[in-house]
């Protein structure tokens, strides 16, 4: 039952994120419906390609009501994808720059405030979010923060899978919501579970 | 090629040369080996948490270092380690984003590796080499046959200790 919630909350969120991003490249994106999954840790990295495969994190941490932290996570492939279609440039070196890191980080930004922004309706209830915070690394090291979150409530972590894409090319991106103990009582609660 | 012996998150594992161990994309979590030379057996634990009794689920023993680390050695001389021969390499602890905040759950990495340092400590048993905290992910091998662990990340050069 709870399970069913948060797959309705990851749902409409990531709906939202694509309206948002929609919106910033000024064209259509369209978007699967979300694979939701609750995975044991040790499965975790391999939603993403495996604990080597590496990806760029954007972290925001949440305070107010809820507490806890929400990271929106895409393959490099992906991120370079997202960074030319806001830039309409085409990057396909190994490295950011620093306007494109930037750029990125903004987008990340955006897509996880929008999904930040209809749990927020959703439940009533006022989230504050703090500013993006962006690694790139190993897919192992960057969801062991996420993880760990999880690991203080239980052993699986619940993640939503979204794909976006735009004239044929494809750009996963992952959502991972994680309320503090206290604060996942206080959704449910608000959502009359 | 020796066998390569996977660790998951919160997870652990033993083995005994030509037999080796890893542990991929360790970020704020710590990568603890525990080693006996004289037996070539080694052990290791990739943990999440520092305290199990700050948890109310703390079924998982791999999950938190004090835990962990006893059932590591519990598990070693099931193998045929000797418990007194047990010297340890710790890596991992990272703190993978840039807060510059003091927020608890965001200094995560630094607690982990202060954890398994104090319970390593508790234990008697010697530290030999450490690579942790900084920014970065790192993904670890452990070879019982030289004692030597590699550590490998994206954009640096092998490390071994």
């Amino acid at each position: 039952m709870q399970f069913d919630v948060l797959k309705e909350i990851g749902n409409i969120g990531a709906g939202n994120a694509t309206t948002a991003l929609s919106t910033m490249i000024n064209g259509k994106v369209d978007m699967c419906v979300p694979k939701v999954a609750l995975l044991e840790f040790k499965e975790l990295p391999d939603m993403v390609g495996g604990a080597e495969n590496i990806v760029v994190g954007i972290l925001i941490t949440l305070e107010g009501e809820v507490n806890g932290m929400m990271m929106f996570m895409m393959e490099q492939k992906s991120a370079y994808h997202l960074v030319n279609l806001l830039m309409g440039n085409s990057v396909t070196n190994e490295n950011f720059t620093e306007m494109e890191l930037s750029a990125l980080k903004e987008i990340g930004n955006i897509i996880a405030g929008a999904y930040l922004s209809s749990l927020s309706t959703l439940i009533n209830i006022r989230i504050d979010a703090s500013v993006p915070y962006m690694s790139i690394d190993m897919a192992g090291a960057i969801l062991s923060v996420p993880a760990i979150e999880f690991g203080k409530v239980g052993d699986k972590a619940l993640i939503i899978e979204t794909q976006f894409s735009k004239d044929d090319s494809d750009v996963n991106g992952y959502f991972i919501l994680i309320p503090t103990r206290e604060s996942y009582d206080v959704i449910l609660t608000s959502l009359g579970l | 090629m020796s066998v390569m012996i996977k660790v998951g998150m919160a997870d652990l594992n033993v083995c005994a040369a030509p037999e080796a161990l890893t542990t991929l994309g360790l970020g704020s979590c710590v990568g603890i080996v525990l080693y006996d030379s004289s037996t070539k057996t080694a052990g290791m634990v990739h943990v999440m948490l520092p305290d199990s009794t700050k948890i109310k689920n703390n079924e998982n023993v791999a999950k938190f270092a004090d835990t962990g680390i006893d059932a590591l050695i519990g598990k070693l001389i099931s193998i045929g380690a000797n418990r007194n021969r047990l010297i340890a390499k710790i890596a991992g602890g990272a703190q993978m984003f840039a807060f510059n905040s003091n927020n608890d759950m965001l200094r995560i990495g630094e607690r982990n590796t202060e954890a398994s340092k104090l319970k390593l400590q508790s234990l008697g048993i010697r530290i030999l080499a450490e690579d942790t905290g900084l920014d970065y992910g790192r993904t670890i091998e452990f070879y019982p046959e030289t004692g030597q662990l590699y550590i490998k990340s994206v954009g640096k050069p092998l490390k071994i200790l």
